[in-house]
């Protein structure tokens, strides 16, 4: 139910990112650019209400990007989510198995060999090709006679993750000075320079992941219970738990890969969410998804708006926007009541 | 329901923890299963829930093998309280005995009416339906153990698995939880380690030591007192009680000069 309440929002800040910009638009105005493209033979779009600029603007520039933001912070909540589930512990967040890192490594040796001269693509790529490396890895070192132990799973997550920014590190720091802005705009994070194509993949993988997610629900709360308690109620745990393994990879590698690390999201999502609506996955699970999409679509609005004409990096802003909020929601009573004290 | 243990082994790594266990749990019959810490009471029962794969044998319900059940079919036959719950999440007393409707709920939803019901009658039942709204990790250790049963009741099996439910608990509750559980008229295996409890509820016990099942039989046959001085290594005198006639189990400390022998692993009996 409070996930329904969401949607409106959700639809206020879509219009409000797509009217914000340098060129001069109304939401009015970006609202009858949005129509204008997804039904046919709308009369304003080509009698000169709408400049070519304007529409260039909001249909090509601000529309995906906020799009972007939306299905990334859906995605790192979700996965943040899931994780949390599957390794039974509320302070797991997606980056702690090291994919991020994978995705920093390959992007970084993109920038410093220099492939990524067009369009961003091959940087892309790069970042998704270590991120995959990184998810590979991380399973095989987590295995433990053919089941995923948890705690294994989170140690070699550090312990790799630990590694491959390392590697990142020595990258940036003995490349040219001008690659090393790259770099960091890439490791802090960003939606900017967003394109439809881009979307494509992390919005067919969100979209896998809700469907599966949702059908197992219930399993899910069994999962919370303990391993043994879900197994007595007829959940194939060691199964359970590397579906959801692969799920959380999938979504984080998408996501890293077209938008860098942006943190936090999933750490304080789910967590914010919990204490909203109690621990079952029936109700947390809508509100995390649409509740990741609206912070991050927030946060990349204040991104490019409260430094105008620079943008920050939206890393530091979920971080910085996120902890106070957070914090003043954990030392509320409901919070207390919640078990977070415990 | 009939649960037969047909020569079961398990082995965890080099270690053999038992072998060739053979027991017979009558449909509607209660069997208390003895024996010192880590003689492998727990894993024997995880074998019936496929919590653990037996190295050797198989276990059986009205015949048919556990292992070539689906998952949720073995859910809607057994119900388990285990010993380990986890407090990590904010999980209602009524989100953790919904929790036993998982075998039977498919897809994303909200609950029937129907499962709200059993959920309800579950709770009453166990005297816990004043805390349907309470998150569980706030809950006493005695307030904990009756909703872990409610959920197994409101799972609705015929066979129910208790792992030392009694942990804990103080004595009136021992025996209302043990009278809940076995006044059902369920197949009920339960690892328990207090004598009298175990002589004054089960049909059957029997007794895990040694690598085997060392005796098995009415509680008068087993909890004799030299079987109790060979599995645990305490005097014990087995009385009649004088209110139920029922086997009662009076323990004394170790003699001086058996002090020392107390601590010595028990010998296995030869069956």
């Amino acid at each position: 139910m409070a996930a329904l309440l969401l949607l409106p929002g959700l639809g206020a800040v879509l219009l409000v990112s797509a009217a914000t910009g340098p060129l001069a638009t109304t939401v009015h105005e970006s609202w009858l650019i949005m129509i204008g493209h997804l039904l046919p033979g709308m009369g304003w779009m080509g009698d000169g209400t709408i400049t070519v600029a304007q529409d260039q603007a909001v249909w090509n520039f601000r529309l995906p990007r906020a799009l972007l933001a939306g299905i990334a912070g859906a995605s790192l909540a979700l996965a943040g989510a899931l994780l949390q589930s599957n390794v039974r512990n509320p302070l797991a967040e997606p980056y702690i198995l090291g994919i991020s890192a994978g995705a920093g490594v390959g992007a970084v040796l993109a920038i410093v060999a220099g492939s990524t001269a067009v369009a961003g693509l091959g940087l892309n790529a790069a970042a998704f090709a270590g991120a995959t490396v990184a998810t590979v890895l991380v399973y095989l070192l987590a295995r433990q006679g053919g089941a995923i132990a948890p705690s294994r799973l989170i140690l070699a997550g550090v312990a790799l993750g630990s590694l491959l920014a390392a590697i990142t590190n020595f990258l940036t720091i003995s490349t040219e000075a001008q690659n090393v802005y790259s770099v960091l705009f890439f490791l802090l994070g960003s939606v900017s320079a967003a394109s439809y194509p881009q979307l494509v993949l992390p919005a067919l993988s969100l979209a896998a992941v809700v469907l599966y997610s949702m059908l197992r629900s219930r399993a899910l709360n069994a999962m919370l219970a303990g391993d043994e308690t879900a197994s007595a109620l007829g959940v194939n745990v060691p199964a359970m738990r590397r579906n959801l393994l692969l799920a959380t990879a999938l979504l984080t590698a998408t996501t890293v890969a077209v938008c860098g690390g942006i943190g936090f999201v999933g750490l304080v999502v789910p967590h914010a969410t919990r204490l909203l609506v109690g621990a079952d996955h029936r109700a947390t699970l809508p509100l995390t998804v649409l509740g990741g999409a609206f912070f991050l679509m927030v946060a990349d609005l204040l991104a490019r708006t409260i430094a105008q004409p620079a943008e920050i990096p939206l890393g530091i802003l979920t971080a910085a926007v996120g902890a106070p909020f957070f914090l003043w929601l954990m030392r509320t009573r409901g919070a207390t009541a919640a078990g977070v004290d415990q | 329901m009939r649960v037969t243990f047909e020569d079961v082994g398990v082995r965890i790594g080099e270690r053999c923890l038992f072998r060739g266990v053979n027991l017979e749990v009558p449909s509607g019959s209660v069997l208390g299963l003895l024996g010192p810490n880590g003689c492998g009471k727990s894993t024997l029962l995880r074998t019936l829930y496929r919590r653990h794969k037996p190295t050797s044998g198989a276990v059986r319900l009205d015949g048919i093998d556990v292992r070539a059940l689906a998952g949720r079919e073995l859910a809607r036959r057994v119900a388990v309280m285990a010993q380990e719950t986890s407090h990590d999440f904010p999980v209602t007393v009524h989100g953790m005995v919904m929790l036993g409707r998982v075998p039977y709920q498919r897809g994303f939803g909200a609950d029937s009416d129907v499962d709200r019901g059993l959920v309800d009658t579950a709770l009453r039942e166990v005297g816990a339906l004043k805390l349907a709204g309470r998150q569980f990790a706030g809950l006493s250790g005695g307030e904990k153990q009756r909703v872990l049963l409610a959920r197994t009741l409101a799972q609705q099996t015929p066979v129910l698995i208790l792992d030392e439910p009694t942990n804990h608990l103080d004595i009136s509750f021992q025996l209302e939880l043990m009278a809940l559980a076995t006044g059902r008229g369920l197949t009920v295996l339960a690892a328990l380690h207090d004598m009298n409890i175990a002589a004054e509820f089960c049909d059957h016990l029997a007794l895990l030591q040694g690598g085997g099942i060392a005796a098995v039989g009415p509680p008068g046959d087993v909890l004799g007192e030299d079987t109790i001085q060979a599995a645990f290594g305490v005097r014990a005198r087995t009385l009649a009680h004088p209110l139920t006639q029922r086997p009662l189990i009076a323990l004394a400390r170790p003699a001086p000069d058996a002090a020392a022998m107390a601590h010595q692993p028990a010998r296995p009996n030869e069956p």
